[in-house]
């Protein structure tokens, strides 16, 4: 495996979780609804997660554990946002606390575990290709899961009836309500998948990324997910270029403070926001353009009136 | 649905006399106010059954129950003789209930064919509803274009898609909720003869109003509601206007009193005002040149989404003009000022969209009053806001225009649009200015507020001012404009005195000039 292979699957591995937690979050802004919580889910994600792994012996129970912990953290949200009507962005923030409390608690017995991940046998003929061959086969399954959930959320929402009845409830949720689309119920299936998204992008960090359980690991990747969603304006594919991006800056900052370049480090690390805010400025720049994507309701209370 | 069917063809004059949709002691409180008190209302197949009321008289809330939108506190519904609960939407869709609402019920980041797709029952491709939108659309002389998005659409396009919407589902009774009020007279002849069409179809039409004449020339009965009661059936047909409004209000509604105005010296004046639209489906404006004299009120006809909301845009400023025209207020040239500095030469601007334009729809009265008072210096001391101020204005614009308020200082969203309008017309006109602009003064506000407006709108021109009314309601703009142009196309006609032309000849010029309703929308931006 040559410099560049190693390099761009570190660079893959850092992307991953950011683009599957970016496209569970695009999905729940989609529907309306801005949840703050991506942070929280992730890591409560990691430590169920990494939890799961250790207890079953099994990788595959391990991702299904951090999407589960991810969902069950986020039909909290739900509940306080729907059925409550609360306020999103508080709700958000304090979802965010409570997950980093609960996962350290979770993830407390299984601190100093290690867990050996195994290359995938099955795509060994794929490594005959020139160049990308190794790139491929040195991926791990869930790097191919995230391309899997980028093509398919994009079909969903672009070609698929119930990701029209989405966008219309993120779009003017009164409007829909006046149809007859039960705008709450759309709602909390669009959180739970985020949140199972979320939780599938922590279980990934715990269990192949770094592969360790530690407190507060997932080090903002959350609020990064976040920002994501606004520097792709709402569009999936956009999401991919911005994962990536985002995913080389941090890898890229190993890599200068390895070689002596001397960038301050705080300096890469605030590059994605900074990115986020250039493009805010450009999207914003065109009303139309701006207008068509976002959703409409974003952050909004919505209480049906009967 | 079968029964349906058996009514109509086999023992349709032996069943004629049972109605098709009946609602029986219909009552709706929301909190201590009941919005439908023991209301009764019955239409038989192939009716087009009026139902008449005064902004707030509870139209809308009874529609909706039969819409299954709202729920009844109490009373019954029968569809074919069949005690039926609507519980939704979707339910109301099933029995053969089509509605247009008067509020748009539209997704603004969607296509004109997605919206569509939305209100159908059943998975259906958006290619194949794309299709049959371009044919019903023009086939009822309504022509939409599928693949646009709504954001980008005007109002009166809007309100294509939502009866589009509609006759799509073909539906046994058609709830129309002001369907008229964004159309020509030509537009809305061609529905009408849509809507005899439906009936003698069979379908049933519950059609809701404010224009008295086309009741009375449409509908065959009528339903009067006055504060969510039943106050009275009629036959339109042997009504006049004058007295069906007076069954609506309780009392007779006063007419325009028509004042001895001079012209004085021009106090607005636009030249050469040309400019391409941001938006790709916006309209060009181009070379429009227009003057208003003191004590003059010129009128603005044109059918939506001709140029009357990017002229209003540059004319109150919140687009800056571009430098080769002139744009001057008491002859002082104003072409690159803002909003604010306009406002503070004496200018008042009251827009189309009431919601999120006009006003905001979460503050209340007292703060949607600063909105436009703040900018000419007052309601505001040292920077703070002065909100036993702002609190006496509005109280007297709430009571000056008679504004139906739930409770002292409402917030905005929470009043109907009737009587936000009438705020927002109020709020501008107390103000006494030298100088208004008003884009559609009257839309979707019942006779007894639009003729409040409308008498206070001559009342200012009388004290001296110069106003522009822009409308797409002939009658408003003959009853109350001295000179009218004629927007087609982003072009504005010469003005010509309301006196020297009569509606047909407006109508001409409405599409005489390239803007014609079947190619509206496809070429403004093509050339």
């Amino acid at each position: 495996m040559d410099t560049f292979t190693a390099i761009f699957l570190t660079v893959v591995s850092a992307s991953t979780p950011l683009l599957i937690a970016a496209l569970g979050e695009l999905v729940v802004e989609k529907s309306g609804v801005l949840n703050l919580g991506v942070e929280g889910m992730m890591i409560i994600g990691a430590a169920c997660g990494f939890a799961a792994a250790i207890t079953f012996d099994s990788l595959i129970m391990g991702f299904i554990g951090g999407m589960v912990g991810g969902a069950i953290l986020s039909y909290f949200f739900a509940v306080l946002v729907l059925n409550f009507a609360t306020n999103q962005v508080a709700t958000g923030l304090a979802l965010t606390m409570l997950g980093l409390g609960v996962s350290g608690l979770i993830g407390e017995p299984f601190a100093g575990v290690t867990i050996q991940s195994s290359p995938m046998e099955f795509l060994s003929f794929v490594g005959e290709i020139p160049v990308i061959g190794p790139i491929l086969l040195g991926m791990d399954p869930i790097a191919y899961i995230g391309f899997a959930l980028l093509i398919g959320v994009a079909w969903f929402l672009n070609s698929s009836r119930a990701g029209l009845i989405l966008r219309a409830v993120g779009d003017s949720p009164t409007s829909a309500h006046t149809l007859g689309y039960d705008v709450l119920r759309v709602r909390l299936y669009a959180i739970l998948f985020g949140g199972a998204c979320a939780g599938l992008a922590g279980a990934y960090l715990s269990i192949i990324y770094t592969p360790f359980w530690a407190r507060e690991m997932t080090a903002g990747r959350g609020w990064i997910a976040l920002a994501l969603v606004v520097f792709a304006s709402w569009l999936p594919f956009r999401l991919l270029v911005g994962a990536y991006l985002f995913g080389a800056v941090t890898i890229l900052q190993f890599h200068a403070q390895g070689a002596q370049i001397a960038i301050p480090q705080q300096f890469m690390a605030s590059m994605p926001y900074l990115a986020t805010v250039a493009v805010l400025v450009i999207i914003s720049a065109s009303r139309n353009r701006a207008k068509a994507n976002t959703p409409a309701s974003l952050g909004r209370v919505f209480v049906p009136d009967r | 649905m079968a029964t349906a069917k058996k009514t109509k063809t086999k023992k349709a004059p032996k069943e004629a006399s049972i109605p098709l949709l009946e609602a029986r002691d219909i009552t709706k409180a929301f909190g201590s106010l009941y919005a439908n008190d023991h209301v009764n209302l019955s239409i038989k197949p192939g009716e087009i059954h009026a139902l008449l009321g005064e902004n707030g008289a509870g139209k809308s809330t009874l529609v909706k129950m039969m819409y299954g939108v709202l729920q009844p506190t109490s009373g019954q519904m029968f569809w074919n003789g069949n005690h039926v609960i609507i519980q939704n939407p979707a339910q109301a869709r099933d029995l053969g209930i089509g509605m247009v609402f008067q509020h748009f019920s539209l997704f603004e980041a969607l296509t004109v064919a997605e919206n569509i797709s939305l209100a159908m029952t059943g998975e259906r491709s958006l290619a194949d509803i794309a299709g049959e939108v371009v044919e019903v659309s023009n086939s009822y002389g309504l022509p939409l274009e599928p693949d646009r998005a709504v954001h980008s659409l005007s109002v009166g396009e809007r309100q294509r898609i939502e009866i589009v919407r509609c006759l799509l589902q073909h539906p046994r009774l058609l709830v129309m909720d002001e369907p008229t009020s964004v159309l020509t007279p030509q537009e809305a002849d061609k529905l009408f003869v849509t809507l005899e069409r439906l009936s003698g179809e069979g379908v049933a039409i519950l059609y809701i109003s404010h224009r008295l004449e086309e009741v009375k020339r449409l509908c065959s009965a009528a339903t009067i509601l006055r504060m969510g009661k039943n106050v009275a059936e009629c036959d339109p047909r042997k009504e006049t206007p004058a007295s069906l409004a007076r069954m609506m209000v309780g009392e007779d509604i006063a007419e325009i009193k028509a004042s001895s105005r001079k012209s004085g010296a021009v106090r607005f004046s636009i030249e050469n005002l040309s400019r391409k639209s941001d938006d790709m489906f916006g309209v060009d404006l181009d070379n429009v040149t227009m003057s208003v004299r003191a004590g003059q009120i010129l009128g603005i006809a044109g059918i939506a989404g001709n140029g009357q909301e990017e002229l209003f845009a540059l004319i109150s400023g919140e687009q800056v003009a571009p430098e080769s025209s002139v744009i001057e207020i008491d002859e002082k040239t104003v072409t690159a000022l803002g909003i604010n500095a306009r406002r503070q030469l004496g200018v008042a601007f009251v827009p189309e969209e009431r919601m999120g334009h006009g006003a905001v729809p979460h503050l209340v009265l007292s703060e949607n009053t600063l909105l436009s008072t703040h900018a000419i210096g007052l309601h505001v001391k040292s920077g703070m806001i002065d909100r036993g101020e702002t609190g006496r204005f509005s109280s007297d614009v709430v009571e000056r225009f008679d504004v139906r308020v739930p409770r002292p200082d409402p917030v905005a969203g929470n009043l109907s649009g009737g009587n936000l309008q009438k705020f927002m017309v109020g709020r501008e006109i107390s103000l006494e200015p030298g100088v208004l602009i008003v884009n559609q003064p009257t839309w979707g506000v019942d006779a007894g507020a639009a003729a409040t407006i409308r008498q206070a709108i001559v009342d200012l021109a009388e004290q001296g001012s110069a106003i522009v009314v822009i409308s797409q309601d002939l009658d408003e703009i003959f009853e109350v404009c001295d000179s009218v142009s004629v927007i087609s196309d982003g072009r504005l006609s010469p003005a010509v005195s309301t006196g020297d032309i009569d509606y047909e000849g407006i109508g001409l010029l409405m599409g005489g000039m390239g803007a014609s309703s079947e190619k509206e929308g496809t070429d403004s931006h093509a050339h």
